[in-house]
């Protein structure tokens, strides 16, 4: 029980012994007059205690707010990934450093014309200009009852695209930025060329990752199912995506 | 009066000197503060009512402070510290209220 209530017990004992204090604009006067006493003095000093604190807490609010207020467990997450990221930055800084120091080294330029040509071949994967070998799935899609539509193989070629998948080869056209797929009148138009059941999508990239993106509950399999066709994902150690786009 | 001036001495002095809030009172201080006004303002609901104790007043205060700030020390210790200073607050909160409700029934009469 705090101090406060034992005073609001102790207001019903007194209600009978005394009279109810004045009321209105009087009392508030009443209130103001000064009275020495030492319990006066006491509470005077009490009060001066508290408005001590008062300002004192205003001030180290107004200091600081954004750390203070955190708890420990915050203020532990928050510096776990400062120091994940100072890590990170600092292995970045140490490759460019060694970047730096060989291409000082060198003085024919070897080591820049490797690097431009490592870049090169990265791009001319990404933009589908070079052939590309490596792990990856083969999905296949058969579709015995015409069900599957165009909007069905951009599903999967998303699906495969958010799954990590670097590098696609539909049929026999290579997969690249600007590929698109056309409802036609002879089945389903990729980039112009006409694709024919079934569907065999090629893909390089995490073959696991790939399986459960395509396999989750409510989707891309399941959907093409629905739609009558046929699905078959098979994790390959080495994927061969012989197609390539012009540049 | 005392009391009044007290506590205007006490803001004054707070922001001149501008203390720093030693790290191990960080935590129990704004609490603290927040049982202290709710004692103040009964103390003045009771004087109003005629029936202020001095003794009563400073026992309140005293043990109203050091009773909130060892709640909440208590809630640190057991790990609910966030949750248990909320309460402390809400429920001083709801006194400090039902206080100046007394007392604005006594002196407007309404």
């Amino acid at each position: 029980m705090t101090g406060g209530e034992r005073e609001e017990e102790r207001e019903e004992e007194r209600r009978e012994e005394r009279p109810a204090g004045p009321r209105g604009p009087r009392g508030l006067l009443a209130l103001l007059r000064p009275r020495a006493g030492a319990g006066q003095i006491a509470g005077g000093l009490l009060c001066l205690v508290l408005g001590f604190a008062v300002a004192a807490q205003v001030q180290s609010t107004k200091h600081d707010t954004t750390f203070a207020t955190a708890r420990q467990d915050e203020l532990v997450g928050v510096l776990a990934d400062l120091g994940q990221r100072s890590e990170r930055l600092r292995a970045d800084l140490r490759d460019l450093e060694d970047t730096k120091a060989q291409l000082e080294r060198d003085a024919e330029g070897g080591t820049a014309l490797e690097d431009a040509r490592e870049r090169a071949t990265t791009y001319g994967l990404l933009a589908g200009t070079l052939p590309a070998e490596g792990p990856g799935i083969e999905l296949l899609i058969g579709d015995p009852g015409h069900g599957v539509k165009a909007i069905d193989l951009l599903d999967a070629l998303q699906e495969l695209r958010d799954a990590g998948a670097e590098v696609v080869q539909v049929n026999d056209v290579r997969v690249g930025v600007d590929t698109y797929f056309l409802d036609g009148r002879n089945g389903v138009q990729a980039d112009g060329e006409s694709l024919s059941a079934p569907y065999r999508f090629l893909a390089i990239g995490d073959a696991h990752t790939m399986t459960t993106a395509l396999n989750i509950p409510g989707g891309l399999v399941r959907t093409l199912r629905g739609a009558g066709a046929t699905v078959l994902i098979t994790p390959r150690a080495k994927v061969t995506i012989g197609a390539v786009r012009s540049p | 009066m005392i009391a009044l001036i007290g506590l205007v001495i006490g803001v004054a002095l707070g922001f001149m000197l501008q203390p720093d809030v030693p790290l191990w009172l960080e935590p129990y201080l704004p609490i603290a503060i927040v049982a202290a006004l709710d004692a103040m303002v009964g103390g003045v609901r009771a004087r109003l009512e005629g029936i202020f104790d001095e003794k009563v007043f400073v026992v309140s205060f005293v043990g109203n402070t050091v009773i909130a700030a060892l709640i909440v020390f208590l809630g640190d210790q057991l790990g609910v510290g966030s949750q248990l200073s909320t309460g402390v607050v809400v429920v001083l909160g709801i006194r400090i209220f039902s206080n100046v409700a007394g007392i604005r029934r006594k002196l407007f009469g309404a």
